[in-house]
């Protein structure tokens, strides 16, 4: 649990936050060298719903980005995204959006600004604390990407590529992990391991990688029956060369829109188990937190329904996003097409 | 056919081994049962009540093997446990103390009055649907149901339920909003709000794989054949496009039904239905870890339930396959 | 009977329109077998497809032309007079045997299928279906018919399939590469069955192939499609012994012979051929 206790730094937060885009932006650049991928951006490029979502998701990554850095103040660390909307006054309770006073029935009091999409229960902006949750939507996604899928894509190479023993020992790994329902596991893990955006990852990583496996098992199962796995193997190439060199440039288009799709996935998982209270902690922003916290607001008289809009919106926005941009690269990839 | 299920009976052994391995090494090994002990009695309980605890459920034996002298080396905590399982005692509640079998017994039927309708219901208009739509092969009217589809995929299950419990129960007053009982007719009145809910948040998912998947079996060659025999394009979908994609959709969705006991954690927390996902999100809350680990165990033998009914069901549906 | 005039078919819109059938002309008489001979691509069996216009729209456009069937063009008819069309006087029988039979359904009610659809006054429906299938060589029809199309070979399946267009007494069957799919000696089989049953119905046939070899005894004309377009049409035994194209020739000259030693196949070369 010392790992844990690490993840709370400040400093190894911001480091992690940087390589993570320094890992994506990698990502991007060496496989925008590759004709496979060239060719299927090109036909990306042509799809307006395509690039429609990917400049969603990059203006996510931005916002989700600028949270997830932090410098030091004399009042401890702030966020860059707190520090450029540090104009943004905190009231004393809820109000309406772009009301003038707060929101209470005997006595409104005058407020210190407006508020685009009003304030909740502790008088703090509802827009600010929307963005800021974005930090954990793209942290739990992007930490259990790089959990499940290293473990999967490994996996499930091995098992399609030695077969044998291999094979059945990884299958037999994850038919257990698959036995147990993927809500009941991520519950029980949670429970035991504690909450935390960290431990959260863990948790939807163990359960995630089975599908990745079963994915890429599948495709190098048909790779290796291409006639270039035996002309590698001619020229006396080791297995692991093989592995890397030729079956895991021709997987990794699958991977890719897994990685999208399983994105929005993680993103609503985040949400239901931080409703669920498993989830994120206390104090961190989030929407599922939000959308719990919200709850019992639409009984109330006057009805406050800011709140449970702005994260829902937000939380809804991303994942559409993120899902019509994995349909498209799905299309972008057809040979079909 | 006998021999085909007791293979397959024999396939699942290892893993139902591994489930209960996996849940003790989760339970009892990464949390010790003096921590749970603490989490279930509160951080400041005193160490006799702690150990009293852990003693009235066996959980202070040795956790492998016991070393201990003048006691017998399998009075251990692991197989203590293994054996308990095996023999489906699921043991009692950490917080109410309440034996779990009852509790099980006593949430299924709630459980199932919500999710069986909703299953069925679900199934039939997302079929309907996904039907109609490669019926009328508009390509405008594609795009549009594949988007309404995909926004529908993702919205979150609570969002569902806050948004309609709210309008439909509290803006138009049509049904209660909370509450449950067992009476007849009465029943639906309760169910009905909850179980079309159900019905919604699953819709937008089922219908875009049963189109994709009807719009596979237009594209095969004895379409063609039916086609150039005459047959309407009604007649078309509705006996040779239906029974091949039903076929298919076997694999999908009849794996799903044995968990249709386990009820909807949020359905059931929101509307105050007394099932199986209640007793889980009261577990949760608590924390009740026996509840949880009971639930685990059930849930993977449903699991391994589902796929044997699916088997089954193959072998029954389609001509081609024969189970030996 | 049937006339094509000048009929075009093109896939898709837009600049990635092709164009597959350019203008094609072509007439069968009642009773008259006539072969439809070209390459993959060539346009056959999309012109084969379009007669009673079984190509999906889209992609498929009906880009002009005339489809005359006893009189009635076929692309102006309505979709009840279509279906009456498919199957009742215009009846397929397929490549693909082993996918093109519905595998979820018995022969018989795959059959029955069509009876009722084109002859509602068939009675004794189990009957009719057992006639046919023995009328196409199959032994035991009567509990063959009970059995699913994975139960039957190859050569079995295709029977089964030229039964079912049987069945509805068509005026024209057509046959698209009926044979390609099967074994060299299956093949004789059936097409020596094809062309006992045509004449013992006195049906039209269309017959679609890529091999010259197989038209020689069944044929009574000939038309050979290059590039959605026939570059030569006339008698069979005609074309055969004095090919007028370059691109016949070709094609007769791809036909391996018994007792003649070569050294490799001739293949065709397109870039002569313009």
């Amino acid at each position: 649990m010392a790992i844990m206790k690490l993840l709370d730094q400040m400093w190894v937060q911001n480091l992690c936050a940087i390589l993570g885009f320094a890992l994506l932006g990698a990502m991007v650049w060496s496989l925008s060298r590759s004709e496979r991928w060239t060719a299927a951006w090109k036909r990306l490029r042509r799809d307006r719903i395509g690039l429609c979502s990917l400049g969603v998701i990059l203006l996510y990554l931005v916002v989700g980005g600028l949270e997830s850095v932090s410098v030091n103040t004399d009042s401890g660390g702030r966020t860059l995204l707190q520090t450029f909307t540090k104009f943004v006054p905190q009231e004393r309770s809820y109000a309406a959006p772009l009301a003038a006073t707060s929101l209470s029935v005997s006595d409104p009091k005058p407020l210190l600004g407006r508020h685009l999409l009003g304030t909740d229960a502790l008088g703090r902006d509802t827009l600010v604390q929307t963005l800021r949750a974005t930090r954990s939507a793209l942290w739990i996604g992007g930490l259990t990407s790089l959990i499940y899928i290293p473990l999967g894509i490994l996996l499930g190479m091995l098992s399609g590529y030695y077969r044998g023993w291999v094979d059945d020992a990884i299958q037999y790994l994850y038919s257990t992990i698959a036995a147990v329902p993927e809500i009941l596991m991520l519950v029980a893990i949670l429970l035991v391991l504690g909450k935390g955006l960290g431990t959260m990852a863990i948790a939807l990583g163990i359960t995630g990688w089975v599908g990745m496996a079963r994915l890429i098992r599948g495709e190098t199962l048909r790779q290796v029956e291409r006639p270039y796995v035996a002309a590698a193997r001619a020229m006396g190439q080791s297995d692991w060369k093989i592995l890397t060199n030729h079956l895991l440039p021709n997987v990794m288009h699958l991977v890719l829109i897994k990685f999208v799709l399983g994105f929005s996935g993680l993103v609503l998982a985040e949400a239901v188990l931080s409703y669920l209270g498993v989830g994120a902690p206390v104090g961190t922003a989030s929407w599922g937190a939000m959308i719990d916290a919200s709850r019992s607001e639409l009984s109330r008289e006057p009805l406050i329904w800011w709140n449970l809009t702005s994260a829902s919106g937000a939380l809804f926005i991303l994942v559409l996003a993120l899902n019509l941009l994995g349909d498209s690269m799905r299309w972008a990839f057809d040979p079909k097409n | 056919m006998f021999a085909y299920l007791i293979r397959r009976l024999f396939f699942f052994v290892p893993i139902v081994f591994g489930v209960m391995l996996l849940t003790f090494v989760l339970f009892f090994v990464v949390q010790s049962p003096e921590a749970t002990a603490r989490r279930v009695l509160g951080q400041r309980a005193n160490p006799k009540a702690v150990e009293n605890w852990l003693h009235n459920r066996g959980y202070d034996k040795p956790l492998l093997v016991n070393h201990n002298p003048g006691e017998p080396w399998h009075d251990s905590l692991f197989l203590h446990q293994m054996g308990r399982l095996a023999t489906f005692d699921l043991g009692a509640s950490d917080v109410s103390g309440r034996p779990l079998r009852d509790v099980f017994i006593q949430g299924a039927l709630p459980s199932l009055l919500l999710t069986l309708p909703a299953f069925m219901a679900g199934l039939a208009l997302s079929v309907g649907l996904a039907l109609y739509l490669v019926f009328i092969r508009n390509a405008k009217v594609d795009l549009f149901a594949s988007f309404l589809c995909v926004a529908l995929m993702s919205i979150p299950v609570m969002v569902y339920v806050i948004f309609g419990q709210f309008l439909v129960a509290q803006v138009l007053n049509y049904f209660p909003a909370f509450g449950f009982e067992l009476q007849g007719w009465s029943t639906a009145k309760f169910l009905l709000l909850p179980v079309s809910l159900m019905v919604v948040s699953g819709l937008g998912a089922d219908v875009r794989l049963f189109r994709a998947l009807f719009i596979e079996e237009m594209g095969q060659d004895y379409i063609r054949t039916a086609r150039s025999k005459g047959v309407s394009t009604p007649s078309i979908l509705l006996r040779h496009v239906l029974k091949n994609g039903l076929i298919n959709l076997i694999t999908l969705v009849v794996a799903s039904l044995p968990f249709l006991i386990m009820g909807s954690l949020l359905l059931e927390n929101f509307f105050g239905i007394p099932g199986l996902g209640n007793v889980l999100f009261s577990a949760i809350q608590a924390p009740d870890f026996a509840v949880v680990q009971a639930s685990v165990f059930l849930g993977s033998l449903l699991y391994l339930g589902g796929l044997l009914l699916t088997d089954l069901c193959y072998a029954w549906a389609d001509p081609r396959i024969r189970l030996q | 009977m049937l006339t094509l005039r000048n009929l075009r078919i093109d896939f898709g819109t837009g600049p990635d329109r092709v164009q597959a059938v350019k203008g094609v002309n072509l007439s069968i008489a009642p009773g008259e077998t006539l072969a439809l001979v070209g390459e993959s691509g060539s346009g056959k069996s999309v012109t084969g497809m379009a007669l009673t216009r079984l190509l999906p729209q889209p992609p498929a456009v009906y880009a002009g032309g005339e489809i005359l069937f006893e009189g009635q063009d076929v692309l102006k008819m309505r979709d009840s007079e279509l279906r009456k069309l498919r199957g009742g006087k215009i009846a397929y029988v397929f490549q693909e045997p082993s996918t093109s039979l519905n595998p979820v359904f018995t022969v018989h009610s795959q059959i029955a299928e069509a009876l009722r659809l084109h002859r509602p006054e068939v009675r004794d429906i189990s009957g009719e279906v057992a006639h046919y299938l023995d009328m196409v060589g199959i032994v035991d029809p009567a509990k063959r018919m009970h059995d699913y199309p994975h139960q039957l070979s190859g050569g079995m399946q295709q029977r089964v399939m030229i039964a079912m267009a049987l069945a509805c007494r068509p005026q024209l069957l057509v046959a698209d590469e009926p044979t390609t799919a099967l074994d060299v000696t299956v093949q004789a089989q059936i097409l020596d069955q094809l062309r006992e049953i045509k004449q013992q119905l006195k049906m039209a046939m269309l017959l679609i192939t890529h091999n010259f070899g197989i038209i020689g005894g069944i044929a009574d004309r000939v038309a050979v499609m290059f590039r959605g377009e026939v570059v030569e049409e006339g008698p069979t035994e005609a074309v055969l012994r004095n090919p007028q194209h370059a691109y016949t020739k070709a094609l007769i000259g791809c036909i391996p012979q018994l007792g003649q030693r070569r050294r490799r196949l001739t293949t065709i070369d397109h870039a002569s051929l313009g």
